[in-house]
């Protein structure tokens, strides 16, 4: 293609992501870099159905002068990356100059709120993200082996888990998994337990969400590693049966090398998929046990008293997070593409 | 049948006409974002009566109404010309600038409020509340008369009928609680620690300090209730506990008077749990005078972000909404009205009796909202037994003090 033809054809697609992908992350590092002016306090008298009462309350009148002149609060830097809410640097020294040994060192890092959440974020992308991989290309197999006339009802039942809405679907296993639900009373017969709860648990809270994480998103690597399988070279399978290879032997050594590069693709999806896990925590309740650094932004978007900068450094973090994850994917697929051209 | 729907219809327009009439708007915009229980829900009706020939009324009434009210207020026009607000929810419209005061509206049309209805801040009235809210003691008569224990008027008597419960195998966790991690759990600890006579803040300051014996007793407190929970308390609010008191398997909880009235119908529940809740005043806790609960009070506010015109349509829609004409057999009894002419019923003795015993209001603080936040997300820990009361408090500390700093409440 021309250069002069391939602007012009990129064009519109580079003013959209500019408009709606490059400006509100440039919004969000500035919101992150500011806080909000420091608040001028008058003592008022609060008067209601039960007295009155003494009370500080915000001067509206001084803090909207002070917002005037600096509509975009007050210069903050890298305070908000550095506070307890995110990266915590002054708790994290104080608790390795502190700490006896590696262990309590961990724990009390994994008391803060960024780390607590990036530990569960951190175990839940990278516990999935393999399973569901593993378990879409087994039912994908296993689909693509079925007999011509039930392949179309049970490509249906395998999409359902991603059909229903990820807040609908962790929302009916909560129920099922309740102490007096099927699931959940179920499993207190099994274990002999009836004390048994998977929702006070950290532990099984934590499979619980992954397990729900699997179902979700096998379906999507299925679908594509189903299509992948549609293309695989006869000639090569049939030549390896010739050569005596069993089942095992050709799914090892065709259809694997065949569909590796949607591995790929289904990976870098997933990871970032997986990083911003959200819904099954709100939909199972879970945030006692578990918390993401989306669980974070919403959180403090949702409290009576928002917190834009702090959720706004949560945001640029969560990109930062992204980035990283997928670097070692990126950086392959560019190799690729290099070696190839 | 034709007969019958002619009858209906021309009650139906009749009333719409009545209540134009006590509405008496001629346009402009009424659009009101709120909380979802019965008692709103009766106050939304209410101004939606009032849409008519350029008066458009719209309601948003949602559990999620505090995550949408600044935002949508914030623009100008704001989208929202009232939000319906309790004294925590009031602060964060107050901290932006989003409502207006209404001293001019109440003296030309307010005719009929009385004073105690009318919220003022530094002299100016700022809300109109029209319904009193507490927690209070809720329980279930036969079960305590099945255990030989009378009526708990402490928090220990709570954790003694709770044991009494359980060890004759009457009930396995006799407890009730929104312990939901969160809001609800937070709040749980705000009843506790007022009861035991604490203080949020130094005084004068947005300094916290709630890590103290008080504080540690208070959840201690929480932590002995909890084991007579339903293992999975840290997901329940008080939506589930109510399930939860429906279905039978909870005996005796602290629960908010404006869901006494859901809990005395048989839908999802039975008969004999019906015939036997019973309500009571607020418990106290630790040997203190001061009820482990706070006061409430629900009202409304008009947006500072609008035209005149609307916002004098909205004050009107909503004046009439809690006309004390309102008052019948259904909507008496869904909460403790503030409005002229309101006879308590059986549902009120458990807010009156927590105002006759000088339960504190909950603080209309600016920064209280942000304390109630880092209470609501740190608290979990030590109900889990993953570290100790002190350490747990040293942390919600931490945690209020990096989101006031940001926030400008602190330097």
């Amino acid at each position: 293609m021309k250069h002069r033809t391939f602007f012009w054809f990129f064009l519109p697609t580079a003013l959209a992501m500019l408009l709606f992908i490059a400006m509100p992350i440039v919004s969000v590092i500035t919101q992150s870099l500011h806080t909000a002016h420091d608040q001028v306090f008058i003592e008022v008298e609060n008067c209601g159905p039960f007295g009155c009462e003494k009370e500080v309350s915000v001067d509206t009148e001084a803090t909207e002068k002070i917002r005037r002149e600096q509509p975009l609060g007050k210069w903050a830097g890298l305070t908000i990356y550095l506070d307890r809410g995110h990266l915590a640097t002054a708790e994290v020294a104080e608790a390795w100059r502190t700490s006896a040994d590696i262990g309590s060192f961990l724990s009390t890092i994994n008391n803060l709120p960024f780390y607590r959440a990036m530990s569960f974020t951190l175990t839940y992308t990278f516990v999935v993200t393999p399973l569901l991989i593993i378990l879409g290309f087994m039912i994908a197999v296993a689909v693509n082996a079925l007999n011509q006339k039930l392949k179309g009802l049970v490509i249906f039942f395998s999409l359902l888990p991603m059909i229903v809405t990820p807040l609908i679907g962790s929302l009916i296993l909560f129920w099922m998994i309740d102490a007096r639900g099927v699931i959940g009373s179920g499993l207190q017969w099994l274990a002999g337990d009836p004390d048994l709860s998977l929702k006070a648990s950290t532990g099984l809270t934590w499979i619980m969400l992954m397990v729900y994480g699997i179902w979700h998103s096998a379906p999507f690597a299925f679908v594509v590693f189903y299509a992948g399988l549609q293309t695989l070279p006869q000639d090569t399978l049939e030549s390896a049966m010739i050569d005596g290879a069993s089942r095992w032997q050709r799914i090892r050594y065709v259809v694997i090398p065949h569909i590796l590069p949607l591995v790929t693709f289904v990976a870098l999806i997933q990871l970032m998929d997986n990083f911003r896990v959200f819904e099954p925590i709100v939909g199972f309740n879970a945030e006692a046990h578990a918390t993401s650094l989306s669980w974070i932004i919403y959180n403090d978007l949702g409290g009576e008293t928002r917190l834009l900068s702090s959720a706004a450094t949560s945001s640029v973090l969560t990109i930062i997070g992204v980035a990283i994850l997928l670097s070692p994917v990126l950086v392959r697929t560019w190799r690729d593409f290099n070696r190839k051209t | 049948m034709i007969k019958k729907i002619l009858l209906a219809s021309t009650l139906a327009l009749a009333a719409t006409a009545s209540a134009q009439a006590a509405c008496d708007i001629n346009s402009g915009r009424v659009s009101i974002v709120g909380n979802e229980f019965p008692a709103i829900q009766t106050i939304g009706k209410g101004a939606m009566a009032c849409a008519g020939a350029g008066v458009e009324v719209k309601t948003n009434l949602t559990a999620d109404h505090q995550k949408i009210n600044v935002a949508g207020m914030t623009g100008n026009p704001a989208e929202y010309t009232s939000a319906i607000v309790a004294n925590s929810s009031i602060v964060a419209l107050m901290n932006n600038d989003l409502i207006r005061p209404l001293d001019d509206l109440v003296a030309k049309f307010g005719a009929g409020l009385k004073k105690n209805q009318l919220i003022t801040v530094n002299g100016k009235i700022m809300a109109v509340a029209f319904m009193a809210n507490a927690q209070h003691l809720v329980y279930r008569k036969d079960v305590l008369e099945k255990a030989g224990v009378g009526v708990p008027k402490t928090y220990e008597d709570m954790l003694a009928a709770a044991k009494t419960i359980r060890d004759k195998g009457i009930l396995q966790n006799p407890v009730g609680g929104a312990y939901k991690a969160g809001w609800n759990i937070a709040q749980e600890f705000n009843n506790m620690y007022i009861g035991y006579g604490g203080e949020f803040f130094k005084a004068g300051t947005a300094e916290v300090s709630i890590n103290n014996e008080k504080g540690v007793a208070a959840l201690k407190m929480m932590k002995d209730l909890s084991a007579y929970m339903n293992p999975d308390y840290l997901t329940h609010d008080s939506n589930a506990t109510s399930a939860e008191w429906k279905a039978g398997n909870v005996a005796i909880m602290n629960m908010w008077g404006s869901r006494v009235g859901p809990l005395r119908e048989t839908e999802g529940s039975s008969q004999v749990v019906v015939d036997n809740t019973a309500i009571d005043a607020p418990m106290t806790v630790g040997g203190g005078k001061t009820p482990a609960t706070t006061l409430w009070w629900d009202g409304w506010t008009v947006s500072k972000n609008i035209s005149d015109e609307d916002a004098e349509a909205t004050f009107k829609a909503l004046k009439a909404a809690i006309d004390p004409s309102i008052l019948n057999d259904e909507t008496k009894p869904q909460a403790v009205w503030l409005i002229d002419g309101y006879q308590p019923t059986a549902a009120a003795v458990g807010v009156f009796a927590a105002a006759s015993m000088g339960t504190r209001p909950y603080p209309m603080r600016p920064f209280q909202g942000l304390l109630h936040s880092a209470l609501g997300a740190e608290l979990a820990d030590y109900m889990q037994g993953k570290e100790s009361a002190e350490k747990t408090l040293a942390d919600v500390e931490a945690a209020y003090t990096a989101a006031a700093k940001e926030k400008g409440f602190l330097k």
